[in-house]
C-alpha cells in the first residue's frame, strides 16, 4: 500500500527525521491561508498523488506570493496528473502540500528497500540526489553506496556513519545524517514498510539535513498489525476495479486487451495471458481467483471482468488442486444465467473433480465453448473473438 | 531416490484442526504419506483423521519421531510456527500459508542461521503448493494423481502452473522424481539454486525443469549456478511475458522492479547459461520430452 508524501513525512518526522515546515490543503483558499501560517516569502506547492515524477509533470510549483499559490492550486485541483509512473490515465489531485522553501546546498538520494538477494533490508544512497535512482545507476553508478542491515540487531551507528562519510559529508553533518538514517530504518522495520525513499534529502545552506520529498510503501500482508497505517489508504489513487477486486479477495490487474481472463493461481494466470498473446489475442486483465473458490466467488469474478468495457470474450482457465472443478462450473453457469451475456465464453477445466465440472457445463445447455488444454482454450477464445468481429455482431448486452 | 521427501518421512501437520488442513491431511494419508501427528497449541490429546494432536512441536517430535512438517497456520502466526519446527529438530518444513509479512520471513531466515548448517531445517515456501515425490509421499495441497513417478525434477514458484507442467508430462507418459514448490513470496525459504543443487546430487533425477515468473533475482542467480555447477539438462519456462512493469501480479513477489526481473530478460539470461527455454506454457511438456530424448 502506498501513502502520500505528506503522510510519509509526518511518519518519518515522528521517528526523528527532520523535514521542512509544511501544511496540507484541500482547496486553493486553504493553501494560501496555510502559506501565511507557515510564514516566509517562498513556498513550494506540491500535488499529492501516489506517483513519482511529479516535478517534471508540472505537479510541483514554486510560488512567491499568496496569489501565485492560489493560481497554482486552481490549476492543480481536480486535474489528473500524468507522470511516467501513472500511465496515460493519470492520477487525480485532491490535496496539495504547501511547504516553506529552503535554501539547498546539496541533494542526496536515500532509499530503503527489501533486497531479495540478501533477503534483508538494504540501504541505497547516492550523492547524486534529485535524479531517479534508475538514472543514477545508469549514469553515475560509482556514486551509489549500499549497506545491508543485519535484522537481529538493526541498523548500527557505525554503518550509518560509513554511509554518511562515503557520501562525502563533512564531519559537522554526520550526526544529523546518522539520526536520519536510523529514523528511516526504525520507521521501516517497526511499521512493516517495503520501501522508504527520500529523494532528495538536502543539505541546506545553513547546515541542516532535511527530507525534501518522502515516499513510503507498506506490506499489505502486515497491515493487520498497523491499523493506523491502513487508515492512510486513499482509494482515489487506486484503479477502482482493482480496489473492488481486492475488497472481494480477488487479485486483479487491468490491461489493454479484450480477452478477459478468469484463472486460479498467479503463475497460471500469467501463463494464460502469455498463451492468449501467442494465439494472436491480447489479454484484458490478470485475475487470480485464488484457492477454495466458491460458485459465488466465480460469479463475482465474471462481474469484475465484465466491468471493463473492452472485454469481448472471456477465457476461464482452472487447474484445480485446492479448488474443485464442479464448484467452478456451477459458478460459471450461475454467472452466465444472471448476467445474460452475449459474448463468447471459453472454459478449460482440469484437476480435482473435472468430470463433474464438465457434466455441469454440458447439462446447463448454455453456449459455453469447452477446451481441454491451455493452448486449445486460448486459440478458441481468440478464434471466437475474431469470428464475432468479422460478423460484426454487437456482443455486449450485460448487467 | 527422491529429494527432501520419501516413503520414510514422518510428517506432522501444524494447524491440523483447521478446515483446509483436515481436508489435506486426509488427502496426504490417502496418497500414502506417513502422517504421524498434528500440532495445535491447546488441542493436545485430540485426534484428527486418526492422527494424534500435540500442544507443541517438541512433544510431537518426541512422541512420533517426526522429521517433516507442513505448516497450515494463519499468516499472523505462521512465522512463529516455522521457527518452532526449526527449534524442535524438524529436518524439512513446507509452509503453505499465503500472506506472511515479509519482515516476519526475514526474521525466520535470520533465526534459522542459529543452527549449524548440518542441523539447519530446510524450508520451502511460504505461499506454495508443497512438495511431492510421486508414488512415495505428498507434503502439500497438490492433486497427487496428476504426477507419475519418474525422472524429471520440477522446481516452481507457482502451484497451479506446476500442475499444468505435470499434467503435460503425464499426457506424454513422463514421470517426476520430486516436484518442489518454492512459492510466490519475495522472501522465501529456499531458492531455485538451493533446490537445483539437490537435484544435481539425486541419482533418480535425470533432467530438471524450472518454472519461474517475473520479479526478483532468483532465476538470474539460478542461471549463473546452472552454468557453473549443474551437469544435468535444465529446461525452464518463465511466466509473465505480457505482464506490465511495476505491477504486482497476484504473488507478492511477482513484480518487475529492476533490470533482469522481466520474463524476457530472464529468458535471455537462462538461455545464455545453456538452459533450454520453453517459449510458451503450452509446450513445457513437449520441450522436456525433446530434451530427454536427446540426453
Amino acid at each position: 500500500m502506498d501513502i502520500h508524501e505528506y503522510q510519509a513525512k509526518e511518519i518519518l518526522s515522528n521517528f526523528g527525521v527532520a523535514i521542512p515546515s509544511g501544511a496540507l490543503a484541500y482547496s486553493p483558499e486553504q493553501a494560501a491561508y496555510r502559506a501565511r501560517e507557515l510564514g516566509g516569502d517562498k513556498w513550494i506547492v506540491k500535488a499529492q498523488v501516489h506517483a513519482g515524477g511529479r516535478g517534471k509533470a508540472g505537479g510541483v510549483k514554486l510560488c512567491n506570493t499568496e496569489n501565485e499559490i492560489y493560481q497554482a492550486c486552481d490549476d492543480l485541483f481536480g486535474r489528473k496528473l500524468v507522470t511516467h509512473q501513472t500511465g496515460p490515465e493519470g492520477k487525480g489531485i485532491y490535496r496539495v502540500y504547501v511547504e516553506a522553501a529552503v535554501p539547498i546546498d546539496r541533494e542526496i538520494y536515500l532509499g530503503f528497500v527489501l533486497d531479495r538477494s540478501s533477503q534483508r533490508v538494504m540501504i541505497v544512497a547516492s550523492s547524486e540526489g534529485g535524479m531517479e535512482i534508475e538514472d543514477i545507476s545508469a549514469d553515475r553508478p560509482e556514486s551509489i553506496v549500499r549497506s545491508i542491515v543485519e535484522p537481529a540487531v538493526g541498523l548500527q551507528e557505525f554503518q550509518a556513519r560509513e554511509i554518511a562519510f562515503n557520501l562525502g559529508l563533512e564531519p559537522r553533518l554526520i550526526q544529523q545524517m546518522v539520526r536520519t538514517l536510523q529514523g528511516c530504518y526504525a520507521a521501516f522495520s517497526e511499521l512493516d514498510a517495503t520501501m522508504v525513499e527520500i529523494n532528495p534529502l538536502v543539505i541546506t545552506g545553513d547546515d541542516r539535513v532535511l527530507a525534501l520529498d518522502a515516499k513510503m510503501s507498506f506490506d499489505d500482508n502486515a497491515l493487520f498489525r498497523h491499523p493506523q497505517i491502513s487508515e492512510l489508504r486513499d482509494k482515489s489513487q487506486e484503479d477502482p476495479r482493482e480496489s473492488r477486486a481486492a475488497d472481494r479477495g480477488l487479485s486483479y490487474v487491468g490491461l489493454d486487451g479484450n480477452i478477459g481472463c478468469i484463472v486460479n493461481g498467479a503463475g497460471l494466470a500469467m501463463a494464460t495471458m502469455d498463451t492468449i498473446k501467442l494465439a494472436g489475442g491480447e489479454p484484458a486483465n490478470f485475475l487470480d481467483i485464488g484457492g477454495g473458490a466458491s460458485p459465488e466467488r466465480v460469479a463475482k469474478a465474471f462481474r469484475l471482468v465484465l466491468s471493463d468495457d473492452n472485454v469481448q470474450a472471456i477465457l476461464v482457465n482452472i487447474f484445480a488442486g485446492i479448488n474443485r472443478c464442479d464448484w467452478v462450473a456451477e459458478g460459471v453457469v450461475q454467472a452466465l444465467r444472471e448476467l445474460d451475456l452475449d459474448l463468447p465464453v471459453v472454459v478449460r477445466l482440469a484437476g480435482t473433480n473435472v468430470e463433474e465440472g464438465q457434466k455441469i457445463l454440458a447439462k446447463s445447455g448454455l453456449p459455453i465453448i469447452r477446451a481441454s488444454t491451455l493452448m486449445e482454450a486460448a486459440e478458441r477464445a481468440v478464434g471466437a473473438w475474431k469470428n464475432d468481429l468479422t460478423q460484426g455482431t454487437k456482443m455486449r448486452a450485460v448487467k | 531416490m527422491s529429494i527432501l521427501l520419501d516413503r520414510d518421512s514422518r510428517v506432522i501437520v501444524q494447524g491440523i484442526t483447521g478446515r483446509m488442513a483436515r481436508f489435506h491431511t486426509k488427502d496426504m494419508l490417502n496418497y500414502g504419506t506417513n502422517v504421524v501427528g498434528g500440532v495445535v497449541p491447546g488441542k493436545g490429546g485430540e485426534t484428527v483423521e486418526g492422527v494424534p494432536v500435540f500442544d507443541t512441536v517438541k512433544q510431537a517430535v518426541e512422541a512420533t519421531g517426526a522429521d517433516a512438517s507442513l505448516v497450515f497456520v494463519p499468516p499472523p502466526f505462521a512465522a512463529d510456527s516455522i521457527m518452532e519446527a526449526a527449534d524442535a529438530g524438524i529436518r524439512y518444513c513446507v509452509c503453505i500459508t499465503d500472506g506472511i509479512p515479509a519482515q516476519d520471513m526475514i526474521r525466520v531466515k535470520r533465526y534459522m542461521y542459529r543452527y549449524p548448517k548440518e542441523k539447519r531445517m530446510v524450508l520451502t515456501g511460504p505461499n506454495c503448493a508443497g512438495t511431492i515425490s510421486p508414488g512415495k509421499a505428498l507434503l502439500g495441497i497438490m492433486p497427487g494423481h496428476i504426477y507419475l513417478p519418474g525422472h524429471v525434477g520440477i522446481i516452481g514458484r507457482s502451484g497451479t502452473l506446476g500442475y499444468e507442467a505435470a499434467a503435460q508430462l503425464k499426457e506424454r507418459g513422463i514421470g517426476v522424481s520430486t516436484s518442489v514448490g518454492i512459492g510466490g513470496d519475495p522472501i522465501n525459504g529456499s531458492s531455485f539454486k538451493d533446490i537445483l543443487q539437490r537435484f544435481e546430487e539425486d541419482e533418480d533425477t535425470h533432467v530438471i525443469a524450472m518454472i519461474g515468473e517475473i520479479g526478483g533475482p532468483q532465476e538470474a542467480e539460478a542461471a549463473e549456478y546452472i552454468r557453473d555447477h549443474i551437469t544435468k539438462p535444465v529446461i525452464a519456462y518463465v511466466a509473465g511475458l505480457t505482464a506490465p512493469k511495476g505491477r504486482t501480479m497476484g504473488h507478492a513477489g511477482a513484480i518487475i522492479s529492476a533490470f533482469g526481473e522481466s520474463a524476457s530478460e530472464k529468458v535471455e539470461i537462462l538461455s545464455a547459461a545453456g538452459v533450454t527455454v520453453a517459449e510458451n506454457p503450452a509446450v513445457i511438456g513437449e520441450t522436456i520430452a525433446r530434451v530427454m530424448e536427446a540426453a
